[in-house]
């Protein structure tokens, strides 16, 4: 029989339960993965007890109650709280989404909060992103043109041109869509997941931008794209409604026909 | 402070904030070969720029005549003669070539039919000095922010600047009077970081977090601005914040004034464009500051919407489905999100939401940072730009678009002047540790702090106040229950609580250094209300109505070091910078 084992600390314990101390008839209960670095614990679930009537509609909202009333050490990231920054970014019930817009009403019993999947916990939902960054910075993710403009005038870019990058220029890079890819979770250093590559077509395909080829050279590299098995998940769960998988077989498209 | 470790980095120039300011100033710098770094408390993505929505203005002309001289009588106008003439010619003649780069770095701004940068109406723009509206502003859908700033961080990779990413600033590094860098925390292995630079630049946001509802974010917290009080050193025209007339309704997320510019106007419980009334020629496109009293004016006399008629409803459901979808897409997802309404259908309810704080560090039109010592003084090694300074080209009150202009023409000024300023690789002088010591006694008092007060619950009180005390509408019995219910949440924090001691990514000490920050900054802007006893742009006091040019055209500069607040003043600059524009004197202000 073969025995499998857990590297040590990796069970995931249950933690404390914070009991709801306002006697309401309207609790929801909570679930929050903890764990902090240098205590050498595992890692944990707390419960917390909320009475959801006062609290704000979304999931942040629920987050930024509990830090300010029960437990300040709770600890996330969160900026603009309405969807464009994309620091909130997080699982939710199961799915990676923005915890500003995610609804907790659309949630059934209690709701379950974890950092995204596969990546280094720094703490409790905080996760390690420095990877996808890098990978971000290897794309080369500026216009590039073989001579000096002029200062005085625009590059000019027809209407149809300009919506070509429609859906992919609004990307914000919060990661819920690689950290949902399992090709992204087994091949995190060569793969460059849906958000990188969805960046790296937004300029392949900007009409203004004059060195497509070598662009689609550096990513159509082995792993870099490749690595995508069209599983679909990136599409899924970007809570901007935008379609990396279809950046990437866009891409894959080209390097096949050019 | 031996217990902490510190490690030291030495650069040419240290830019403190990757917001659209901060970004642009580090381009420039590292663009010039000189050693620069910059700090951020968040991934430069993820700063606030990101969610400015309508556009950024230049007279470019795209859709019809203009002229930057028209750009400027408009925001000297929209400043309500507080704004600087020098700097405010510099930022609209500056504007469209600023633009233009901006777009060959690759900002995907919405075309013409002829494949131009599109333009298009907002409050306060118009051509040939205030006769009729015009089509000013550039725009990237309604994304125009987030559409910047991700450009911006990637033309920053490209120069190769170093970024030293989730570190929080905590003070400036002063010596007799000049500033040698900064001190910083990294989040992310809780290390304390020595910054040494020629020249620091701020570029740390506005704090709109000081109040309850605000269309901010969570991390708008001025930590720059509370830097330099801690330092000695005066903010000015704190006392001009503006409300946006548009903040979503019970959610505070921003309702872009391009939503009017688009064809979309107001309506009151009785159906009524109300602000034919206020603002007979330009109505629904008049400044924010207008605006905002308009349906603050509406609201109180009984004719607001819903249940507590308290707010009011902006129309856009008669503008082409097909406009909305291309020129408003951010803004519908938002109000489809947040209340769950159909835009192209329904209403959207909006109510004036705390948006931009015209107030923050004094500097010239360099960015270099000033105070005050018989006449204007520079403080060397050090500059502000963006939200947290006040150059000041928005006055008593900003026109809309006028930020992301301010950001990247100021941002380019800075870079500009510190390379005037420094030879790249100038060794530093060596800096004795009771400065980095006096910081970090801060930092580990608070850290081990075990008292009663939860920075929540300070920082509620604190928001509350402002939100009440310091409105739309302000009085002098308001403002001086203001003043001592502040100052009372001040002496709270001496008795305040930080339940997590530890180092790495504890947003509870951070909370608390930027509550600290802020409550700094609600003193500063409640007293400067209080001391201004007229109704200027954003200002506006019901027991002084009128503008008093005689006794107030000037700035306010607010200390506040230890307990202690000052308040004094300096000059409006009225001249302009060159022949090749007239100052505009003042008169009086209607739309």
């Amino acid at each position: 029989m073969v025995k499998f084992n857990l590297p040590k600390n990796s069970k995931v314990l249950k933690g404390n339960y914070f009991k709801d101390t306002t006697g309401s008839k309207n609790i929801k209960k909570i679930n929050i993965y903890r764990w902090s670095p240098g205590k050498n614990e595992n890692p944990k679930i707390d419960t917390f007890e909320i009475d959801i009537k006062k609290c704000g509609n979304k999931v942040l909202d629920i987050l930024n109650k509990i830090k300010n009333e029960i437990d300040p050490s709770l600890t996330y990231r969160r900026s603009c709280a309405h969807g464009v920054c994309g620091s909130c970014a997080m699982n939710v019930d199961g799915i990676n989404t923005l915890s500003c817009m995610k609804s907790h009403k659309d949630i059934n019993g209690d709701i379950n909060i974890y950092p995204l999947p596969h990546l280094k916990v720094i703490k409790d939902l905080v996760a390690d992103l420095s990877t996808l960054y890098r990978q971000y910075e290897t794309i080369e993710p500026w216009l590039k043109t073989k001579e000096k403009k002029s200062k005085t005038v625009e590059i000019n870019q027809s209407k149809e041109n300009r919506k070509k990058l429609d859906g992919f220029y609004e990307c914000i890079m919060c990661a819920c869509c690689s950290t949902s890819c399992p090709s992204y979770w087994w091949n995190e250093e060569k793969y460059l997941g849906p958000a990188v590559l969805l960046q790296a077509y937004r300029w392949i395909i900007d009409s203004r931008d004059e060195e497509r080829k070598e662009r689609l050279k550096i990513v159509g590299d082995k792993l870099k794209l490749y690595g995508c098995h069209t599983i679909m998940n990136c599409t899924s769960s970007c809570p901007k409604g935008l379609n990396p998988a279809k950046a990437i077989s866009s891409l894959k498209k080209m390097l096949a026909t050019n | 402070m031996s217990a902490y470790k510190i490690i030291d980095h030495e650069y040419d120039v240290l830019v403190v904030g990757a917001g659209g300011a901060g970004l642009r100033a580090a381009v420039g710098l590292s663009e010039s070969g000189l050693n620069t770094a910059c700090i951020s408390k968040v991934f430069p993505t993820r700063s606030h720029t990101s969610a400015a929505q309508g556009g950024i203005s230049a007279a470019l002309g795209n859709a019809g005549d203009d002229d930057w001289r028209w750009h400027m009588y408009d925001t000297v106008k929209g400043s309500d003669w507080l704004g600087d003439q020098d700097s405010i010619e510099y930022l609209c003649k500056e504007a469209p070539r600023a633009v233009i780069e901006l777009e060959h770095y690759g900002v995907p701004f919405s075309r013409t039919e002829d494949g131009k940068i599109y333009q298009r109406a907002f409050g306060g723009m118009t051509k040939d000095y205030g006769n009729s509206p015009v089509q000013r502003t550039c725009a990237a859908a309604d994304r125009t922010g987030h559409a910047i700033l991700h450009t911006l961080y990637g033309q920053a990779l490209k120069h190769n600047t170093k970024f030293f990413i989730e570190y929080f600033a905590l003070d400036l590094i002063m010596k007799d009077g000049e500033c040698k860098g900064v001190i910083a925390w990294n989040l992310n292995d809780g290390t304390i970081h020595r910054f040494r630079s020629h020249i620091t630049i701020i570029a740390t946001g506005g704090y709109g977090k000081v109040y309850y509802s605000a269309t901010a974010a969570h991390t708008c917290t001025g930590d720059g601005n509370g830097m330099v009080l801690r330092a000695g050193l005066p903010l000015q025209d704190m006392e001009f914040v503006q409300f946006h007339p548009t903040g979503l309704y019970g959610i505070g997320c921003l309702i872009s004034e391009a939503v009017r510019g688009e064809g979309g106007y107001l309506l009151n419980s009785k159906g009524e464009r109300f602000m034919e009334k206020y603002a007979p020629n330009a109505k629904d496109l008049a400044s924010r500051d207008v605006v905002s009293r308009s349906i603050a004016i509406e609201i109180n006399e009984g004719r607001g919407i819903g249940e507590h008629k308290d707010h009011v409803h902006l129309h856009i459901s008669h503008i082409d489905k097909k406009i909305i979808e291309a020129r408003l897409p951010g803004i519908s997802e938002s109000v489809e999100t947040f209340v769950g309404r159909d835009v192209t259908k329904e209403p959207i309810p909006v109510v004036p939401t705390v948006h931009y704080n015209m107030g923050g560090i004094p500097t010239n039109y360099k960015a270099e940072v000033l105070t005050v010592d018989g006449k204007d003084k520079t403080i060397p090694g050090l500059m502000a730009i963006g939200e947290a300074a006040c150059v000041s080209v928005h006055g008593a009150n900003r026109l809309g678009s006028n930020s992301l202009i301010d950001l990247v023409v100021f941002g380019r000024s800075a870079a500009q002047r510190a390379i005037e300023l420094v030879k790249p690789n100038t060794p530093h002088e060596k800096i004795s540790s009771s400065e980095t010591d006096k910081c970090l006694d801060r930092f580990d008092r608070l850290r081990n702090s075990n008292g009663q007060n939860k920075t929540s619950e300070l920082r509620l009180t604190m928001q509350k106040t402002m939100q009440s005390k310091c409105a739309v509408f302000r009085t002098e019995k308001t403002l001086k229950e203001g003043v001592d219910k502040i100052k009372e949440t001040y002496e709270g924090m001496e008795s305040i609580s930080v339940k997590d001691k530890s180092l790495i990514f504890n947003t509870d000490l951070m909370e608390t250094l930027e509550f600290d920050n802020l409550i700094r900054q609600a003193i500063t802007t409640m007293e400067s209300a209080y001391s201004r006893k007229e109704s200027r742009g954003a200002h506006a006091r019901e027991d002084f109505p009128k503008r008093d040019d005689v006794n107030f055209m000037k700035h306010t500069l607010s200390w506040h070091n230890g307990k202690q607040i000052k308040i004094d003043y300096r000059p409006v600059t009225l001249s302009t910078m060159s022949n090749d524009v007239q100052s505009f004197p003042p008169k009086e202000r209607i739309y």
